[in-house]
């Protein structure tokens, strides 16, 4: 499925130096980066537009028109209306919540279910660590796409739901980078220290460890949401996405899509606002491992 | 960099595809497989034709080629209404309405040039009627005397049917009581031949799927023989050399092809490589209507767009709720405003045909729906738990939905929230009587009203609400014995009355088949989408 | 290596039959069977269909008479389309997604190579930032709506193609370029950061040191330990891209493996589904493992482990 294709990462090895030195560099470099800074700004601005904006508007996400039916943009409607007369702009808005909120959702989920696992096998090592990866390797070659689409059918849909089980396909590259890194980090001394110290494995694993291979964690986490988006675009072309009248990002552009030369603004408007979106996060990302990848920066 | 990029694929465009603009009337010859002429048609299909075995088959696309391959006793006349001899030359019906007797062409041959018997229909019929085969249509013959207790296996002996070949060229189909319509239901294909001998050798008679209907294999007694069938490409079906009228064919060959996304369907038409669209979508139809009108065709079609209620939940098992909510609906809005095909709007539960037209009409206002709403004790919907719709995922339908919820909103204060089901799930959902409203249709399978008010006897497979009325089983049972024309037609209307009554069903408007055809095709429409294609061609 | 390749096998069977038996059960607790239809059939006929096909028989038993066949290589009869078996259709559609597959993944490398490397080289100049834009572009607009867009400019307006279909050479053309252009984005976002982390290297500092020219230090030097991640990226990718796509086949309304891949799951065809999902395990199983080698090859440092 093109729509699922995910951004896979080098695993950027970061040393841990002198903590606060490190977060102060990589900051003044990504503020050298101007497309990771201009991707920030819009970030930031889409977001809080999608947050604000619909408390601002005068009409509602499912308020119709039928008299009014699809119109271009006027000043009444900024964006124009769909062919049931309803303001672009506020579903533009609350379906930016939606894409959003599924966005952020489902990568928390694969973040959170990654990370542990990830940790856990590459701390623990040995067989545990050999079949806890084995195990990994045989669910990256599941057909995912059939999977999610079994889990929609069944379940109806559920936004809930399309969270953690976009979340739950994502997490796989997420535990691979972290075990890596986890790797490479167990067998520093201060950690070889702590140990020495009587701590928990799981005080050594969350206290210690994690805090030292955020910027991997950081950067994958960036590259995930835009392609938890696309796929959620994907299920909505399939007609899987969420219920009426809701609205997404997914669902105005699939409309806009098959409107596109009677009423192009339901396109044109929906598709820049999510192709901005996820340029945006991807500058973000890229910039951010550019600032964060220690082995980069030292030339 | 993106100049470049662009150049490159400007150039390989160029390379590969030359650049001479095509004449939108003409097919691409890559498409067309470059044949014979202008006697070639170009058609979209819908969906991949599921099998072409007549006696399997089930939808739409496979009815409009398995009507290319095969021919049954009779058919639709050139205005696409009507009745013309087939495989029969003539027929004869008894006094009592029970008796039919067919006369076949004397000169009716199959494509191997095996003459058309009697024997041959009879063959066939056993052949539908093997439980064995699992015919999802053999119910079609059920009218016929003994096919059903054949069919579910309580008559071992099929001789003792109603189906007899009185001599090689002559068929004679008894029947329990008079069925009317049994003329019509003939042109349905489950009452289509099939040439024995080959269904045998590929396979045997109780196996379905065989490679008998594959091209080279297939045998058929229709005006075109089967040359080529590349799944998801397309269908191509050339002139029968030993159809018994094939100085009647106007085209030499017809291609069908497969367009399940309906968007590119329509982009192929406006390349030049369909004659003719199989659906048109909504937003496109008033584009057609304002720039290319003479190429926007919508034809009449025997079916209704309604909502199932269900019956046995609260609080719609209350009548003066389920009068509500039709009532509230302003289905003139819809059609003009939603739908905008042309749609009658419905009041009754059946479209009107040449046979029937129902006198019922669902009356009432806004004003009645609110106050029947108040005396089943929810004033402006206060109190009132949320309604669900369900629907199957479509544009179409959720338009729909959409305008509807927020009908029942503004006029009754009703808070309806929708529900989008994939289509097997939704068709689950209906069957075990798990929804509160469902949107639903139902296209004729024959023009007679009895298809459309079979729908609701108790018990039907079809009914799915619940719904169970004495009354209305009875006078459904009456109308199927009655020969007299006006006698059936006061019965339709009574149960018309009781449904509009009873309302286990909202009615919302009466389709048409909007498509993009070749402003030179000539195609009569027909109500149940069955085409004869002696009458479809091009124009010179 | 033997030992390697062995245990490879072992583990893959292993997880070819968790993916089947999980397949196989949760299709038969979706809502909805083969033979759900709009008209009702009568529940005689039902059973009929059933027997006719064994669905009858008590779950377990049709579990194990699958794995039985499919041992034998028969994947079954197609619920949806009588005629055919899953093999048929399988055998038909697989080189119809493996030439759209191929076309596009050659689309993909010829752009996204070229673009990541000089991205690269020109780390932070305008040739970056426009390049990264336009990886971009293949990642953040989706395909369904490229592919319409391309029609309407290349087929309706411009005359140049077919809207759709896979009949001739040139209908090649419109969705190669859409499938590939999405798949360019990845490949040269993953060339230039591999290419960043080997330019930044030691060994490259001493080639330019000594005077090697710029291209010899990226063609000769830098290649082939940069393009380490788009190869393991290209595993997992190239089976996708190979299974088809379910969008492009759809809006070009190409016989593909991918339409049947996503279809066949709404039909409730349980063999067709289960055929495709084998199909595709195996693909990406197989081309995991040929990653793997290659990278073995390409890296020293990497060492195949069992």
């Amino acid at each position: 499925m093109s729509a699922s294709v995910s951004p896979t990462v080098t695993s950027p090895a970061a040393t841990p130096e002198e903590g606060n030195s490190l977060w102060h560099d990589a900051w003044l470099r990504l503020r050298k980066n101007r497309l990771a800074v201009f991707g920030g700004v819009v970030l930031v601005f889409v977001a809080l537009a999608c947050f604000v904006g619909p408390f601002l508007s005068p009409y509602g996400y499912e308020e119709q028109n039928l008299d009014l039916g699809a119109s271009a943009p006027s000043a009444a409607h900024w964006l124009g209306t769909d062919t049931l007369g309803r303001d672009l702009l506020v579903r533009l808005l609350y379906g930016g919540r939606v894409s959003l909120g599924v966005g952020l959702a489902a990568t928390f989920v694969a973040l959170t279910i990654g990370v542990v696992y990830g940790a856990v096998a590459g701390y623990s090592g040995g067989k545990r660590d050999a079949f806890m990866m084995r195990a990994v390797d045989i669910m990256y070659s599941l057909p995912f796409t059939i999977f999610v689409i079994l889990l929609m059918v069944f379940f109806g849909r559920n936004i809930i739901l399309l969270f953690v089980a976009i979340g739950a396909v994502e997490w796989l590259t997420m535990a691979r980078i972290v075990r890596g890194q986890v790797m490479s980090v167990k067998r520093m001394e201060f950690i070889e220290a702590a140990r020495s110290l009587g701590f928990g494995r799981r005080r050594i694993i969350f206290r210690h460890i994690l805090p030292n291979i955020l910027g991997p964690i950081i950067v994958y986490t960036t590259l995930t949401i835009p392609g938890v988006m696309l796929l959620e675009a994907f299920l909505s072309f399939l007609g899987l996405g969420v219920q009426p009248p809701m609205s997404s990002w997914g669902v105005l552009i699939k409309d806009g899509a098959e409107k596109m030369e009677e009423f192009p603004w339901l396109l044109i408007f929906p598709g820049t606002v999510f192709s901005l979106t996820l340029f945006s996060l991807n500058f973000l990302g890229d910039g951010l491992r550019d600032a964060l990848d220690v082995r980069a920066s030292k030339d | 960099m993106t100049r470049r990029f662009l150049f490159l694929s400007l150039a390989t465009a160029l390379l590969v595809g030359g650049c001479k603009p095509r004449d939108a009337a003409t097919p691409a010859a890559g498409a067309a497989g470059a044949t014979a002429g202008s006697r070639v048609l170009h058609l979209g299909n819908g969906t991949e034709p599921q099998d072409l075995d007549p006696q399997i088959v089930t939808g739409v696309p496979e009815n409009k080629i398995v009507n290319a391959l095969f021919e049954g006793l009779v058919a639709y006349g050139p205005s696409g209404q009507g009745t013309i001899p087939a495989a029969a030359a003539s027929w004869s019906i008894s006094e009592d309405g029970l008796v039919y007797t067919f006369n076949l062409q004397p000169n009716g041959r199959w494509s191997n040039g095996d003459p058309v018997t009697a024997a041959d229909f009879v063959g066939s019929y056993r052949r539908i009627l093997n439980p064995k085969l699992a015919s999802e249509y053999a119910s079609k013959l059920y009218p016929v005397v003994g096919a059903r207790e054949f069919h579910e296996g309580k008559l071992q002996d099929f001789s003792k049917t109603g189906f007899k070949a009185l001599d090689a060229r002559t068929l004679q189909i008894t029947l329990k009581r008079p069925t009317s319509f049994l003329i019509e239901s003939l042109k349905h294909y489950a009452w289509f031949p099939v040439h024995l001998p080959t269904v045998e050798k590929f396979g045997g008679l109780e196996r379905k799927g065989t490679a008998w209907t594959k091209p080279g294999n297939l045998v058929g007694n229709g005006p075109y023989l089967l040359t080529e069938w590349a799944m998801q490409q397309r269908v191509i079906v050339d002139q029968s050399p030993t159809y018994w009228d094939r100085a009647a064919l106007r085209t030499d060959r017809i291609i069908f092809y497969p367009t399940e996304n309906i968007e590119t369907e329509e982009r192929m038409f406006r390349t030049g490589q369909l004659h003719k669209t199989n659906e048109l979508p909504l937003d496109k139809t008033d584009v057609y209507r304002r720039e290319q009108p003479e190429s926007l065709r919508i034809d009449p079609l025997l079916g209704i767009y309604f909502f199932r209620i269900n019956l046995t939940r609260p609080p719609l098992n209350d009548k003066r709720i389920r009068r509500a909510l039709a009532l509230a609906i302003n289905r003139e809005v819809i059609v003009e405003k939603v739908t905008r095909q042309n749609q009658q709007p419905a009041y009754n539960a059946c479209p009107p045909m040449e046979s029937f037209k129902s006198p019922v009409r669902l009356t009432g206002d806004l004003a009645e729906a609110r106050r029947l709403l108040a005396e089943a004790g929810y004033p402006e919907g206060k109190g009132l738990r949320p309604i669900e719709l369900l629907y199957n995922t479509s544009q179409n339908h959720k338009k729909i939905a959409e305008a509807l919820q927020q009908m029942w909103r503004q006029n009754l204060g009703i808070n309806v929230s929708l529900v989008n089901q994939e289509w097997k799930v939704y068709l689950d959902s209906q069957d075990t009587l798990s929804y509160d409203l469902s949107r639903a249709g139902w296209i004729a399978d024959y023009v007679d009203p009895n298809t459309f008010f079979d729908l609701w006897r108790t018990g039907d497979g079809n009914n799915d609400t619940g719904f169970s009325n004495a009354e209305y089983d009875r006078l459904l049972e009456e109308a199927l014995g009655t020969s007299d024309q006006a006698a059936r037609r006061a019965l339709y209307a009574r149960m018309d009355a009781i449904l509009m009554d009873e309302l286990p069903i909202i009615p919302l408007y009466f389709y048409t088949r909007t498509y993009a055809a070749n402003p030179r095709l000539q195609a009569p429409p027909n109500l149940v989408e069955t085409p004869n294609y002696k009458f479809i061609y091009l124009r010179d | 290596m033997l030992r390697f390749f062995a245990s490879r096998l072992l583990q893959s069977l292993l997880a070819l039959i968790i993916i089947i038996t999980a397949t196989f059960f949760m299709l038969r607790f979706v809502p909805g069977g083969p033979f759900t239809s709009e008209k009702a059939v009568t529940p005689e006929i039902l059973r009929n269909l059933e027997a006719h096909y064994g669905l009858d028989q008590p779950l377990w038993k049709q579990y194990v008479d699958y794995l039985g066949s499919l041992a034998q290589g028969d994947f079954g009869p197609s619920f949806k389309y009588p005629n055919r078996t899953v093999n048929e259709i399988l055998a038909d559609k697989l080189p119809v997604s493996l030439e759209l597959g191929f076309l596009s993944l050659l689309v993909a490398l010829l752009i996204g190579l070229p673009l990541g490397i000089l991205a690269a080289v020109r780390r932070n100049t305008w040739v970056d930032y426009v390049g990264s834009s336009f990886g971009m572009v293949g990642i953040s607009i989706p395909t369904f709506v490229v592919g319409p867009l391309l029609v309407l400019a290349f087929a309706i307006h411009l005359g140049w193609f077919n809207a759709s279909g896979w009949y001739s050479p040139i209908d090649r053309v419109l969705p190669c370029l859409v499938l590939g252009i999405a798949y360019a984005a990845p490949i040269s976002r993953l060339t230039r950061g591999g290419m960043l982390e080997v330019l930044s290297q030691d060994f490259i500092r001493t080639a330019r040191a000594k005077g090697a020219s710029e291209l010899r230090v990226v063609l000769r030097h830098s290649l082939k330990g940069g393009l380490l991640p788009v190869v393991s990226f290209l595993g997992p990718a190239i089976a996708g891209i190979l299974t088809g796509s379910f969008v492009i086949e759809t809006i070009f309304q190409i016989p593909g493996i991918g339409r049947e891949f996503v279809n066949s799951a709404f039909n409730r065809d349980y063999t067709l589904v289960l055929g495709t999902v084998i199909l595709y395990a195996v693909l990406i199983m197989a081309l995991n493992l040929a990653a793997d080698v290659v990278q073995a090859w390409m890296n020293p440092k990497v060492r195949l482990e069992a």
